[in-house]
């Protein structure tokens, strides 16, 4: 670094020399990690956003009738229609219980103690079994000869089987086997992120254990409770395996994405079945942005913790 | 704030202990203390002055022992019916909440009515002069700020005893300062029981009624500023007030209440802490400010030629290293010039260099002799 003036600086204010252009890339963001991003824009576009806009085109081009005709056909059947309502019937209370059930789990399994890998193992452990699976393991258990219903017999509580199977229950029971755990870990590491030290504040303070978790872990959680619900509806929303296997795909548990699977692979109209994937993906959207929505409500900064 | 008489006379902890697994965080603190004092917990980090204070707020539970208030034993009540306001070294105030609700969190567990919840909170606020912050939430104010408001939220409860977990460790030199009188004032005004913990002495000097020093989980002396400063109990207390020269020496022989020590054919005499019998290990300590530079003349007791080794200059003074003839490191502070390669001679007090008994094989936390080679090369220092 030199000490004298160099003659260039009296007149900088008039020159005001330009920022050099890596500098002001720089600054917006822009540098060679950029390119760490490019497999994942390649495989969206590839993978989502160029059948998506295919799958949306098709569904504006129908085999008969204007471009809006498979729309007004899918309405206007009230078997058609009556799948988003079975479909949000099953989706909507699946994902709520199993944010629900998560809360107190993690809140429970945060911190440190003995055995809490083997308790998280066996709780996460649904999500490597797949749909089938679990299908399978409750068609055997729940079923009308399964364990629970011959202990229900032996225990005199049921004169005939209960049904657990082939209708709403048994798909209920499978979103929750295979939503659960998505819901736990993703609760577990909001609730980590939390600052201990806040609970022992709030006792410090006077709240007991009811006080602590509603006055301050709750409102601080909310947010990731929200996210949380938000994914598990999205995975239980396109349930399919699950509620031919173990539901009634017929009747009670004819969900959309049934709809659009006879569509296309029963009726071969591609354009009709594009539609109802439109529909369906319109109302996830609208769940979604309502629950959003609400969230930009809450308290979404820093809660103070390692997350 | 009102100042509201102290509804106990004295908090008593009697063997209070903590283990974690096999290891003894804290082991048998005994201490009894009067409503409105201020006392100071310190002690390097791992000593178990925090642990004490958690044990005392009823976040740790106690392996043994029990805390008394008066009559009434506390250390089985969870934190939230003790009663005891606390301030974290993180703050730890809700981020969620405002200034003015994170104050008044406490009165609202306490379903206080509403007016009177608003009138305390308001006050609270203003004592600690956040009256134009009161509608921020916490991400909005500096370090300095939200302490101010974990202190408001701790004391707007007028709390029997209040807990400070190093309150200042997270804020910057001056801000330090500032806060340092700031809760002096509180505490002086408000007449609230405090136990503070820091591992800052001079914090702790300047802050405390009195002072208990924790080491390894035990206390190694409980005393007043002046007792702690000037007549350390044993060595390692010293080392923590600021004796930065320590030297294992050897007993000689008593003169008088004096006694005489030595190591490697230097002696020195000093004033004994406790008994020590001739031929004892013994732990010879000073504060650097305590050792007088002259210029090099006749030897006479306790006056050691030395050559200025390093300078720091610290203001109206000089903090300088010297190396004595002996090979001897000694920390000294002076209002006199010097420079490094100056030859002087260090004077030291007899009634100022303090002897202890050297207990143990442990080396004081500054090294006595910077590198490992040359420590090798003065057998006499280390036996």
């Amino acid at each position: 670094m030199s000490v004298t003036t160099p003659p260039a600086a009296t007149t900088r204010p008039s020159q005001s020399p330009r920022v050099h252009w890596r500098h002001r890339l720089a600054e917006r963001g822009v540098d060679g990690q950029l390119w760490l991003l490019a497999p994942a824009v390649l495989f969206v576009v590839l993978l989502f956003l160029y059948p998506f806009f295919y799958g949306l085109g098709l569904s504006f081009q129908p085999t008969e009738g204007g471009p809006f005709s498979d729309y007004a056909r899918f309405f206007g059947d009230a078997y058609q229609r009556g799948t988003i309502w079975t479909t949000l019937g099953l989706a909507l209370p699946a994902a709520l219980l199993n944010v629900l059930a998560s809360v107190p789990i993690a809140y429970r399994m945060r911190g440190r103690f003995r055995g809490k890998r083997l308790v998280t193992i066996l709780l996460v452990v649904p999500i490597t079994l797949g749909t089938v699976l679990t299908a399978q393991g409750l068609l055997n258990f729940l079923g009308p000869t399964g364990w629970f219903n011959r202990v229900l017999l032996a225990l005199h509580l049921t004169d005939e089987p209960v049904r657990l199977v082939h209708n709403y229950w048994g798909v209920f029971f499978s979103l929750i086997i295979t939503g659960f755990p998505f819901a736990f870990l993703l609760v577990l590491s909001y609730l980590s992120g939390i600052d201990p030290t806040l609970e022992r504040a709030a006792a410090t303070l006077g709240a007991g254990w009811w006080q602590r978790f509603r006055a301050v872990t709750l409102p601080l959680l909310m947010p990731g409770l929200a996210t949380t619900f938000c994914l598990t509806f999205v995975l239980a929303f396109s349930v399919f395996p699950s509620a031919v296997l173990v539901g009634n795909p017929a009747g009670e548990t004819r969900v959309i994405s049934i709809a659009a699977y006879q569509a296309a692979y029963e009726q071969y109209d591609y354009p009709y079945a594009s539609a109802i994937a439109m529909v369906m993906g319109f109302i996830e959207l609208v769940i979604i942005s309502v629950v959003l929505l609400a969230r930009t409500r809450l308290y979404t900064g820093s809660s103070g913790g390692k997350g | 704030m009102r100042v509201t008489a102290p509804d106990f006379s004295q908090l008593r902890l009697d063997g209070v202990s903590r283990r974690f697994g096999s290891q003894d965080a804290l082991t048998g603190l005994d201490l009894t203390i009067q409503a409105g004092e201020f006392i100071a917990l310190l002690g390097p980090s791992g000593c178990g002055k925090s642990t004490a204070l958690n044990c005392l707020a009823g976040l740790l539970p106690l392996t043994a022992g029990s805390i008394w208030q008066d009559e009434r034993r506390v250390d089985t009540l969870p934190p939230e019916r003790r009663g005891f306001g606390m301030v974290f070294q993180n703050y730890a105030l809700f981020p969620h909440m405002s200034v003015r609700a994170n104050v008044a969190f406490g009165l609202r567990m306490r379903r206080l009515p509403r007016d009177e919840i608003r009138r305390r909170t308001t006050e609270a606020i203003r004592l600690v002069h956040l009256e134009e912050h009161a509608d921020k939430l916490p991400g909005q104010l500096s370090g300095g700020q939200q302490q101010r408001v974990a202190i408001a939220r701790a004391v707007v409860l007028e709390p029997s005893l209040v807990l400070m977990d190093e309150p200042l460790s997270n804020l910057d030199a001056k801000l330090r300062l500032e806060m340092r009188t700031e809760i002096r004032r509180l505490h002086q005004s408000l007449g609230l029981t405090t136990v503070y913990v820091t591992h800052d002495q001079e914090e702790a000097l300047s802050l405390a009624d009195r002072l208990v020093v924790l080491r390894a989980g035990r206390v190694q002396q409980i005393g007043s500023p002046q007792t702690l400063h000037t007549r350390p109990a044993n060595w390692h207390v010293a080392d923590f007030m600021g004796y930065r020269n320590l030297w294992p020496m050897r007993a000689q022989s008593a003169q008088g209440a004096l006694v005489e020590v030595e190591a490697d054919g230097f002696r020195l005499v000093g004033d004994p802490v406790g008994d020590i019998a001739p031929g004892e290990a013994v732990m010879a300590g000073v504060r650097p400010e305590d050792v007088r530079v002259d210029d090099p003349g006749e030897a006479a007791t306790n006056t050691m030629p030395a050559e200025i080794e390093v300078v720091e200059y610290q203001g109206r003074e000089l903090a300088a290293e010297a190396r004595t003839a002996a090979g001897i490191r000694v920390h000294l502070r002076t209002d006199r010039r010097v420079a490094p390669g100056d030859m002087v001679a260090l004077i030291i007090d007899p009634q100022r260099l303090l002897i202890f008994p050297n207990d143990s094989d442990e080396q004081p936390s500054g090294p006595l002799v910077d590198e490992v080679g040359t420590r090798l090369e003065e057998p006499g220092l280390v036996g």
